[in-house]
């Protein structure tokens, strides 16, 4: 039982390889075995979440190497709500795969359940350097759940993210060299003991190199400019994994919340709150470069893609408060725009099957979708959109709520809602244009012609859409108990920023003491 | 329980499309059942309301925004509530009727009571954040409703611009709630209707009052935000008569009037809120003199009046909420009664042109009666309600400066277009020119038409009986704690101001229709802008803009997204750097050394020459991995032959898989121009070398400690090892070497997924495709295949070994798994890559699945024993005849990577191999030493063969 922390972890990881060494040939059984693991990984998730809630940061020391000298896992309540996020989405998207995803091109469970690994870990680590390895975990699975299916546009999407990526990895190492050569160490809690102390003449290469980690956890999290690898990449992906990739980005969000909020945090002393003049106006641009991109796509999935932009901005608008009460509206925001995200791909994926020529161009077809893939929409668009009565609005009414105290109030209000608008007439736009409008009919004729290939297309839509339409259910759930999840999440957020207890807990009080002699030596 | 008022139609709207299977007749009955059950809790708490008893209930929903599921009843929100049920249960009846065989009813009432239940909170929420979320319930169920009919392009358009435009006034209101909580400490309407001296009092009255003006005016239709109103009459005319006339249109108003106690009275109040609403009210009034699509009169004429109560709010008198309450009463009556008849009219004539219309008083007696009933009531025109809410209006702008007249001007046009209206559709000869013969409809269709007609003659006739009692407790919760005078509806008030202005309207009026047609002709010739251009140009402008901006910005253009990324890093480095303050070193420099000055050299010529060369792929290969054996030369000096070890072998295996995958491509890059662009990305990338230089200098100029002491001095008691790299891989971090070991599997199952689309599609065919240049007719030569055959063994060897020694001295997994994959590389590269896996027949992902397996079982291994994961364990064996062994279970990990190293590469090559035997075209020889020495001579030329010339020469 105390060794649960590792599970998420190692369970899909174990899992992945299992499926190479035995299952490889066997799709079937690969189903079985990626979902059973899932399901299983969501129990696990849901069994730490319920550990963590007493609120104690638990440290777990790998190889029962005291820290900071091993590497170690610290389980909190960020952590574990992350983790749960993870696997409950994982296991939603898992299934959707298997409604034909996972047989076009080989691999695909073993590198989703790395994926999963990779994105566990990131969650879980309390060391920076660990949190590296992590990044290239997750990275080269993307990379190649990317390509799965194959195909040109694939490939060059593909080269592009993995390209752009190497640079952020690269930076990484940069970052984690400078804060190593100043502090000496990469745990986080040692680190948020000794960045406080650090000398004055060490403080530029130290700022330095925290601002080079906030740039590559920025550009995992697609802030502008570092956001040019999502539009195209997430709209190449499959469906099931564009939805994956919504925690992707989450990874960048939770990062800087992680190392700026606890490390390079208010009491981080000469480097208090390095990241916090940056976050904000990037994360303003990013809103309205988002939005302009949602009105400006001329297919669905990029219109997914710039919103995802879009939600991104406004999740960094909540944490570039550095405070309680915006990380918690934050969190919640977080929570809800990766479900309500992850349901707008799967649904781009199901409707570009659906409409045959037209794929997901925002074009009229002779036909209609189906009714229940319009209602689908019109939900989700709610969702995306931050419109009632959807946990969207409530998450966009907690960041207002939370920014009105702040110097930049006026900015981040008039930009949060005339983005809202440009937004909403962006979904309104594709919605009208995908379900409301029929092509002229001279285009029938090129339908039927094409109408055989669109049957053989439209294998199994069953589970995609049930799997979006669970997704919806989720982002209604989460609105009906809002009072509950946000009390959670807002406790989570003090827990977050409370560097003193969670370096009390990751590093014995003699450590803590040798280390901070050592940094004055 | 007042909950329910809402609920119960939010809910019910799930009913309709279930019970559309058992009839349209059965989903009418359960529509209006679920009102009416909604309207029998509303009628329960009259009582209470009329007795002043607080109708209170409340739930929590987010403690943390101040969000709570709380509802309160008072006159007010009684009124409105009652005229959305009542209005609500007559339209359903008539949309019975008035929708199509095809239509799909079931949807069409779900939308409905999905508006009625959203317009419904509004008006009894008692939280206004609350308040929020069903007053974008109704915008949202206004879209769904206006776009009914899809098919249309004025039902999307039309659709789309209500959803902006009062979507957009939502967003407003959002930020005017937040604010407004702010300012009163509480988002409890009962609270803040107490608290409207501190409202107004706080510096954020203004923005407060700015935003909810914004949201009123937007749904309310006022000028300028006026265009939406009459594009929503694509809806289907039950909706335009319930939402756009009777009640959604209002929640404006009613947001004014709940509102008023702590908002009005100020002069930016008075000014803004009534100069809107005279000038919409007149604006409106005129254009809708001129329109000849009866719905489009009717639409103009909503707004019209809606600009009327607006401005009776601005008056900011306790006697012009009473009218406005009034008003409200009045208007929706024979508003809602006038839009259904022009329904009647479209439905049974086939045209709503008033200019083809005509007489239809002979043809159409009972609907036509009932029309002109509302119609006279629109007119003001005495013995009708409108008439009775008019006076009040005309009384109580008779108090205010310069308004009178315009007010009595509106009122003039306002009798004009209904003159008109009744005069161009009922009265006159009867024309034989219909698009059908029109005669009255069904009774359901006209019965909901004849309730609103009764009730504006009754209400007109004996207005205090009928509706005293409620427009005093509505006009009193509305005036809040300011006392309104006493109200008496009455016809006869004496000779008023009010009276004289009412009779010179009506005059007026009726002289200005006399002048109609010169009056158009007039008009037609002046300028007048057109809403919806304007509206489709500025949408139509911001989309042409945001595609110019995001559209070139977004295009494939690796090279321009790197730059702008790397200038980003450059400015967020330096800033950060030059920002705080910086000591350099005060470590010692080493002294110069040849053999370093050597290799320092030999790295800046390989890097200067990748600059210039790196148009071919061969040659930067080569070149960057002379930077490769540098570096690994610097772990050397600085002793760390792990390190070099490492960096060699990874040198070497990825050098010859990357020159297997270069032989696919073409040897040069596609040549780049733009010689701008080149000095850009220079420059850029001359930043980034030179900072990262300087930061490294800095860096390695200065003293500092590190926990790598506990490492060194931890190895061999912690760790069981006398190495410290390789126990910091296997043990201190050995969590970071299960995750790049996994890093590693990854990649290579991301090639044969990547390479196994390869062989498929368009890939496959450009694989085809490809033409092979020169090659050596000696495929296997004889030396290199003996050669590699006997360093085999030893090459195998080494890996035992290094493997065996990696925990005290320098190897490790690592390195043996790079050395025996080398081993095997070099087979498959002598002798063939057929003739290689022939002999080696496990399956490389088996290899790597058994890697990551064994390394993180181990680890498991502790977890068993009630310690962490992958916490070692080491000890002393006596093994006989061997003797003293040191066993360490980092040796099994060890073995995990080594397996996973070994598979991964392997993996790889099979992959790429079998692409490249793809564009061999032919079977690659199959084993070595097969050299054709016979065919060489057949060729006449003497020149080395081609695989082509091969295969000719086979032919022949």
């Amino acid at each position: 039982m105390n060794a649960l922390p590792v599970f998420p972890i190692v369970l899909p990881a174990l899992t992945a390889a299992f499926l190479v060494l035995v299952l490889r040939h066997r799709l079937g059984a690969q189903r079985i075995v990626s979902v059973g693991a899932t399901v299983l990984l969501l129990i696990v998730a849901i069994v730490l979440y319920g550990v963590a809630a007493d609120g104690a940061p638990r440290p777990y020391l790998l190889g029962d190497w005291p820290a900071p000298f091993g590497i170690v896992l610290v389980l909190d309540r960020l952590s574990a709500t992350m983790v749960l996020l993870t696997a409950a989405l994982g296991l939603v998207i898992a299934l959707a795969a298997c409604g034909g995803w996972d047989a076009r091109g080989r691999h695909f469970h073993p590198l989703f359940q790395f994926q999963l690994m990779g994105l566990m870990g990131a969650f879980l680590t309390g060391d920076v350097f660990n949190l590296f390895v992590f990044f290239e975990v997750m990275l080269i699975a993307s990379y190649g759940l990317m390509l799965h299916g194959g195909g040109e546009r694939r490939l060059k999407a593909g080269f592009q993210y993995v390209a752009i990526n190497l640079i952020g990895s690269t930076l990484f190492l940069f970052a984690v060299g400078l804060i190593y050569a100043v502090t000496g160490t990469l745990n986080m809690a040692d680190l948020a003991a000794k960045v406080p102390h650090v000398a004055a003449g060490d403080e530029a290469l130290l700022k330095t190199g925290a601002l080079l980690l906030f740039l590559v956890f920025a550009l995992k999290a697609a802030l502008v400019p570092l956001h040019w690898w999502l539009p195209r990449a997430y709209a190449a992906a499959p469906g099931p994994v564009a939805a994956l990739f919504m925690l992707m980005t989450k990874v960048g969000a939770y990062a800087i919340l992680r190392v700026f909020g606890l490390v390079f945090g208010e009491s981080a002393g000469p480097l208090a709150d390095v990241a916090a003049p940056w976050v904000l106006p990037a994360a303003l641009v990013t809103l309205a470069l988002g939005a302009a991109g949602v009105l400006a796509s001329r297919t669905l999935s990029g219109l997914a893609c710039f919103a995802v932009v879009w939600s991104m901005g406004l999740l960094l608008v909540a944490f570039g408060l550095f405070d309680a009460k915006g990380v918690g509206a934050g969190l919640y925001y977080l929570v809800h725009s990766t479900v309500a995200g992850a349901a707008l791909f799967l649904l781009v994926d199901v409707l570009r099957a659906a409409r045959g020529p037209a794929a997901d161009r925002l074009v009229p077809t002779p036909t209609l979708p189906s009714m229940l893939s319009a209602g689908l929409f019109f939900a989700v668009a709610i969702a995306v959109a931050g419109m009632p009565p959807l946990s969207g609005f409530l998450g966009k009414l907690l960041i207002l709520d939370a920014s009105r105290n702040v110097p930049a109030m006026a900015w981040i209000w008039t930009i949060v809602l005339a983005t809202s608008l440009v937004v909403i007439l962006g979904f309104a736009r594709a919605g009208s244009a995908l379900f409301w409008k029929t092509a002229p009919s001279e285009a029938a004729a090129a339908d039927d012609a094409a109408s055989g290939r669109e049957e053989k297309v439209r294998e199994r839509p069953l589970l995609p859409v049930a799997a979006c339409a669970t997704l919806v259910a989720g982002t209604a759930l989460l609105t009906v108990f809002a009072g509950p999840v946000t009390a959670a999440l807002d406790t989570t957020a003090r827990q977050a920023l409370d560097t003193a207890r969670y370096v009390e807990a990751v590093l014995p009080a003699a450590a803590a003491k040798k280390s901070v002699t050592l940094s004055r030596r | 329980m007042i909950a329910l008022i809402a609920l119960v139609p939010l809910l019910g709207a799930m009913l309709p499309p279930i019970v559309i299977r058992s009839g349209r007749d059965r989903c009418t009955a359960v529509t209006a059942v679920v009102s009416l059950v909604s309207l029998a809790v509303l009628l329960a708490q009259v009582p209470a309301v009329f007795s002043g008893e607080p109708v209170r209930t409340s739930v929590e929903w987010v403690p943390a925004l101040g969000l709570s599921f709380s509802f309160f009843l008072d006159g007010l929100g009684l009124l409105f509530a009652g005229l959305i049920l009542g209005i609500g249960l007559l339209i359903t009846l008539y949309a019975r009727f008035y929708l199509g065989r095809d239509e799909k009813v079931g949807r069409f009432f779900a939308y409905l009571l999905l508006f009625q239940g959203a317009m419904l909170g509004i008006v009894t929420s008692d939280n206004i954040l609350l308040l929020v979320v069903f007053w974008e319930l109704t915008s949202l169920s206004s879209f769904l409703l206006i776009g009914w009919w899809s098919h249309t392009p004025e039902g999307r358009q039309g659709a789309r611009m209500a959803l902006v435009v009062t979507g957009g006034g939502g967003l407003l209101l959002i930020g005017g709630m937040l604010l407004l909580g702010q300012a009163a400490g509480s988002y409890e309407l009962t609270t803040i209707l107490a608290r409207g001296e501190v409202v107004r009092g706080s510096p954020l009255y203004l923005p407060i009052l700015l935003l909810v003006l914004g949201a009123a005016f937007t749904k309310s239709a006022q000028f300028p935000f006026h265009f939406w109103l009459p594009h929503a009459m694509a809806a289907p005319t039950p909706v335009s008569a319930y939402l756009h006339s009777a009640t959604m249109v209002k929640a404006g108003v009613f947001l004014l009037a709940r509102l008023w106690p702590v908002l009005s009275g100020t002069e930016t109040w008075f000014l803004v809120v009534t100069g809107t609403g005279l000038i919409t009210m007149l604006i409106a009034a005129w254009i809708a003199l001129f329109k000849t699509d009866l719905k489009a009169i009717l639409a103009y004429s909503t707004v019209s009046h809606l600009g009327l109560m607006t401005m009776l709010l601005g008056f900011g008198t306790p006697y012009a909420v009473t009218a406005c309450v009034f008003h409200v009463i009045n208007h929706a009556t024979f508003k809602a009664a006038l839009f259904m008849s022009a329904g009647i009219v479209d439905h049974e004539a086939g045209t709503r042109d008033i200019r083809k219309l005509g007489g239809l008083r002979r043809l159409m007696p009972v609907s036509a009666t009932l029309a002109l009933i509302a119609s006279a009531s629109m007119a003001g025109i005495p013995l009708f309600n409108g008439f009775l809410s008019k006076e009040m209006m005309l009384e109580a702008a008779a108090h205010t400066a310069l308004v009178p007249s315009l007010a009595t001007l509106g009122a003039l046009l306002s009798v004009a277009y209904s003159v008109r209206f009744a005069l161009g559709v009922y009265l006159g000869p009867v024309r034989d020119d219909y698009p059908h013969r029109p005669h009255d409809p069904p009774a359901g269709m006209w019965l909901p038409v004849a309730v609103l007609a009764f009730l504006v003659l009754a209400i007109g006739v004996a207005p205090q009986l009928l509706a005293g009692g409620i427009v005093a407790l509505a006009g009193q919760a509305s005036a809040g704690p300011v006392p309104i005078p006493e109200v008496h509806l009455s016809i006869w008030h004496g000779v008023t101001p009010a009276l004289v202005m009412s009779a010179a309207a009506l005059v007026g009026g009726l002289l200005l229709l006399a002048v109609f047609g010169p009056l158009e002709r007039v008009r037609e010739k002046t300028f007048r802008p057109e809403a919806k251009a304007m509206f489709d140009a500025v949408v139509a402008g911001a989309v042409a803009a945001c595609r110019r901006g995001i559209g070139p910005m977004h295009a494939d253009s690796l090279p321009r997204w790197l730059a702008a990324i790397s200038a980003t890093i450059v400015v967020v480095g330096a800033t950060a750097f030059f920002t705080a303050t910086y000591a350099p070193g005060t470590r010692d420099l080493l002294p110069v050394e040849f053999l370093g000055v050597v290799a320092w050299v030999l790295l800046a010529a390989a890097c200067g020459a990748v600059v210039v060369l790196h148009g071919h792929r061969v040659l930067t290969l080569i070149l960057t991995s002379v930077v490769g054996l540098v570096v690994s030369l610097a772990f050397l000096q600085f002793s760390a032959p792990d390190l070099a070890l490492t960096q060699i072998s990874v040198e070497v295996v990825t050098t010859i898989l990357m020159l297997l995958a270069l032989n696919l491509l073409p040897k040069l890059t596609p040549p780049e121009h733009a010689p701008l662009r080149r000095l850009r990305d220079g420059g850029i990338a001359a930043a980034i070398g030179l900072g990262a230089a300087g930061l490294a200098y800095a860096v390695m100029t200065r003293d500092f400690t590190t926990i790598s002491d506990y490492h060194v001095t931890q190895a061999k008691p912690g760790g069981g090892g006398t190495n410290v790299v390789n126990v910091i891989l296997v043990d201190f971090r050995g969590f970071d070497t299960f995750g790049e070991i996994i890093v590693l599997c990854i990649a290579a199952l991301a090639v044969v997924a990547l390479l196994d689309s390869a062989l498929r599609g368009a890939a496959a065919r450009r694989l085809d495709a490809v033409r092979q240049g020169l090659e050596s007719a000696d495929a296997h030569p004889l030396v290199l295949v003996i050669a590699t055959r006997v360093l085999l063994p030893l090459a195998l060897a080494v890996g035992a070994y290094i493997f065996l020694r990696g925990h005290n001295e320098p190897g490790g997994g690592f390195i043996a798994g790079l050395v025996v994959a080398i081993a095997i590389i070099m087979q498959a590269m002598a002798s063939g890559y057929a003739w290689a896996a022939s002999r080696f027949r496990v399956d490389a992902h088996a290899l790597l699945g058994a890697g990551v397996l064994a390394a993180g079982v181990t680890g498991l291994g502790a977890v068993l024993l009630g310690r962490p994961f992958l916490t070692s364990w080491h000890g002393h064996f006596h093994l006989p005849l061997i003797g003293d062994v040191e066993l360490a279970s980092a040796m099994a990990f060890d073995a995990g990577v080594f397996l996973a190293v070994v598979g991964t590469v392997l993996l790889s090559l099979a992959q790429i191999s079998r692409v490249e035997a793809r564009a061999e075209h032919r079977p690659v020889p199959e084993g070595p030493l097969d050299i054709k020495f016979g065919r060489r001579q057949t060729t006449p030329t003497g020149a080395p063969l081609t695989t082509a010339r091969v295969d000719a020469a086979k032919e022949s």
